[in-house]
């Protein structure tokens, strides 16, 4: 064999290899999706069978005279197993009828029927009224609203105040900026338990507990990543535009409207999107701030609720957490390429 | 983004420069001021001045129903001698842990684990081999978006000891079904539990590592082949140091991290410790000190010890940095 054709073949099963690896660790790492789409679509009746199917079934009925019939798996004296509508029930004889010919006749069978299984059939009529029970349950359009209003009224915040400080970092040179930097950055480490004690007492003292506010004023005041974010960005855009427009006599706050922030569109985007996401996830702040009022809470709160109150209820909790989810998946899909370039600035850069 | 806070000597000023500044530069200073006000002023009120007023509260029996202007008691060094003495925090005999260690113990699980499973995705996303690399870089990063109640519902799900997917195939695959694991409901494995709760949070330090794992230089590959270096030596010799920055990053966030785990033990188990105690983490006691009993000054006290010790182990991190984390080339400022 040549060395070519070897290299040939080698390249073939690596590349299988690898993508049949991937393949498999994926299915695993994202079927909890499937998972939950299937509980969500169950039935009580299913949810309480043990060994019942993982996709949504119920156990089919056949109409018979005016009666619903239970389907059984009866295996009859000739070794075939038929699905059969139990017509008479007895104890030691059971009479049977063959949905699929009704005009053949009942069919005698010695047995219990109690010892025969039942026959699955795959169904997703119960997701209706699971998602309709939740929605109605949770206040869903409320919620929406709630986590809607928290995410815009901190994206506001969070753009206008980052964007200026990431501009001052950025362009202006004086003593003891790069120290003030490293302030900004180090609160990263810093754990939030630290503050909020305090911060949660003199909210609570001026009556802002139980109001938005707590949650709402704090995001003006900009944060470490994503000032680092936009400065990095800020840093990469050249400087002759900037000392043109000043020449001209532009004001730095005209320079940053009319030229940095029209060429920072990607970065500001980036910011965007992963406020979005934040707030969608936050828990912590409107766990504490909130809790005496559900009626502000937003979707994250309420739905670490649904574990005490639908336990048995399984199909109830992973229908709320797809309501919960498929806001930020669509979000994802459509922005994923600021996702990528945000997070490649902030891990990657020095 | 580390890089800078390892060169704070440069960074700080002399006096000398602010007196000697040129009106121009001063004009400029101001101006740079104005724009880091909105900063400068948060950082003061949501962040040092809260963490003086935590500082002050742990000298005090302080109480919630205070008024606003009442001057708090201060009770001196009560709250401290009782948090040294307190066995929901330091209990280490006992088969029930202190907060303390079962956060260190639990760290110890998951640290490696928030290191080396996103490293290894990132080195088969790297791969030259692997079909449609962007289709599975977007889909192993997408469960990161999802809030973390939702992923803990759905993780909870498929651990559900009767009813999961998880145990359904470790029973399809023949383990008898008294031997298969009850995952959040048994001490031996609710540490694994939440570990697995908390995979999905892996995206972001997988698209990091897989960004510094696209930087490093070919010519370095090349150079390593023709030295005749075997793949275990490249990945430690040439991989390794031109990705420590990365690692770097995600390991000293990781850890700042798992000393406030608290979240996910507060939705599972509603924070009871259940099981057996095992879940009685120290951010967990904290929270519950302060915001499900109201002790505000012991709350407190737990706060800044919890704040001294992650200084340390910050401070010690950053230490060790300098014998393997290798920044290369020169930093931008």
């Amino acid at each position: 064999m040549t060395k070519t054709a070897f290299t040939k073949i080698r390249n073939i099963f690596s590349t299988t290899f690898t993508t049949v690896l991937a393949i498999s660790l994926l299915v695993i790492f994202l079927a909890p999706f499937l998972f939950m789409v299937f509980t969500s679509m169950k039935n009580q009746e299913q949810i309480s069978t043990v060994g019942s199917p993982i996709w949504p079934a119920k156990f089919p009925k056949f109409e018979y005279n005016g009666k619903s019939l239970d389907i059984f798996k009866v295996t009859l004296p000739d070794g075939t197993t038929k699905e059969l509508a139990l017509l008479k029930k007895g104890q030691k004889e059971s009479v049977f009828i063959d949905p699929k010919e009704p005009e053949a006749g009942e069919i005698a069978w010695q047995g219990s029927w109690r010892s025969l299984d039942r026959p699955w059939k795959f169904t997703f009529e119960s997701a209706v009224s699971n998602y309709k029970e939740v929605i109605e349950t949770i206040n869903f359009p409320r919620l929406l609203w709630n986590t809607t209003f928290y995410a815009l009224m901190t994206e506001i915040g969070t753009l206008i105040s980052c964007v200026l400080v990431a501009y001052g970092f950025a362009r202006f040179r004086f003593p003891g900026r790069d120290l003030l930097f490293i302030l900004l950055i180090s609160t990263l480490f810093l754990p939030g338990a630290v503050t909020i004690i305090p911060t949660y007492t003199f909210f609570q003292r001026i009556g802002w507990v139980g109001t938005w506010l707590p949650l709402i004023v704090p995001a003006f005041f900009a944060n470490a990543y994503d000032v680092f974010l936009l400065r990095q960005y800020f840093m990469t855009l050249p400087r002759e535009l900037d000392e043109a427009a000043m020449i001209d006599g532009a004001s730095p706050l005209t320079v940053l409207w009319s030229v940095i922030i029209p060429q920072s569109y990607p970065a500001l985007m980036a910011i965007t999107v992963f406020h979005i996401v934040w707030a969608w996830n936050d828990y912590f702040g409107p766990l504490i701030y909130l809790s005496t009022k559900p009626e502000l809470q937003p979707i994250s709160v309420a739905l670490s609720r649904f574990n005490g109150i639908y336990g048995s209820r399984p199909q109830l909790i992973q229908a709320g957490a797809l309501m919960s989810l498929i806001l930020p998946l669509i979000l994802f899909a459509a922005a994923q390429r600021f996702f990528v370039q945000g997070i490649v600035i902030t891990g990657v850069e020095k | 983004m580390f890089e800078q806070l390892s060169n704070i000597r440069n960074a700080i000023p002399a006096w000398r420069s602010f007196r000697n500044l040129p009106p121009l530069a001063r004009h400029e200073m101001k101006q740079g001021l104005l724009f880091l006000a909105p900063w400068l002023f948060g950082f003061l009120v949501f962040t040092f001045l809260p963490m003086l007023a935590s500082l002050l509260f742990s000298f005090t029996d302080i109480k919630l129903t205070d008024n606003i202007l009442q001057m708090p008691n201060f009770i001196g060094f009560g709250n401290w001698t009782q948090l040294f003495k307190d066995p929901q925090v330091w209990e280490i005999k006992s088969s029930t842990l202190g907060s303390l260690w079962i956060t260190l113990k639990f760290g110890l699980i998951a640290l490696p684990v928030g290191i080396f499973v996103p490293l290894g995705l990132a080195v088969l996303m790297n791969n030259k081999r692997l079909v449609a690399p962007m289709f599975f870089r977007s889909m192993f990063y997408m469960p990161y978006i999802i809030p973390f109640v939702a992923a803990i519902f759905l993780w909870g799900g498929m651990l559900n000891p009767e009813t999961g997917w998880i145990n359904r195939t470790l029973m399809a695959f023949g383990m008898p079904k008294e031997n298969v694991p009850t995952w959040a409901n048994d001490v031996q494995w609710v540490y694994p539990t939440y570990v697995i709760m908390g995979i999905w949070g892996i995206g972001n330090a997988m698209l990091i590592m897989l960004a510094g794992l696209q930087g490093v230089p070919t010519e370095l590959y090349d150079a390593a082949r023709v030295d005749g270096a075997n793949p275990w030596q490249t990945f430690w010799k040439v991989t390794f140091p031109m990705i420590s920055p990365v690692i770097f990053y995600n390991l000293t966030l990781s850890v700042v991290g798992l000393f406030q785990y608290f979240l996910v033990p507060l939705v599972v188990n509603n924070g009871t410790g259940r099981p057996g105690g095992s879940t009685n983490f120290y951010n967990l006691y904290l929270y519950k000190t302060a915001f499900v009993f109201f002790n505000m000054s012991y709350g407190a006290t737990l706060a800044w010890l919890l704040f001294l010790i992650i200084l340390v182990v910050t401070i010690v991190l950053f230490g060790t940095a300098r014998f393997w984390v290798y920044y290369a080339g020169e930093s931008r400022s």
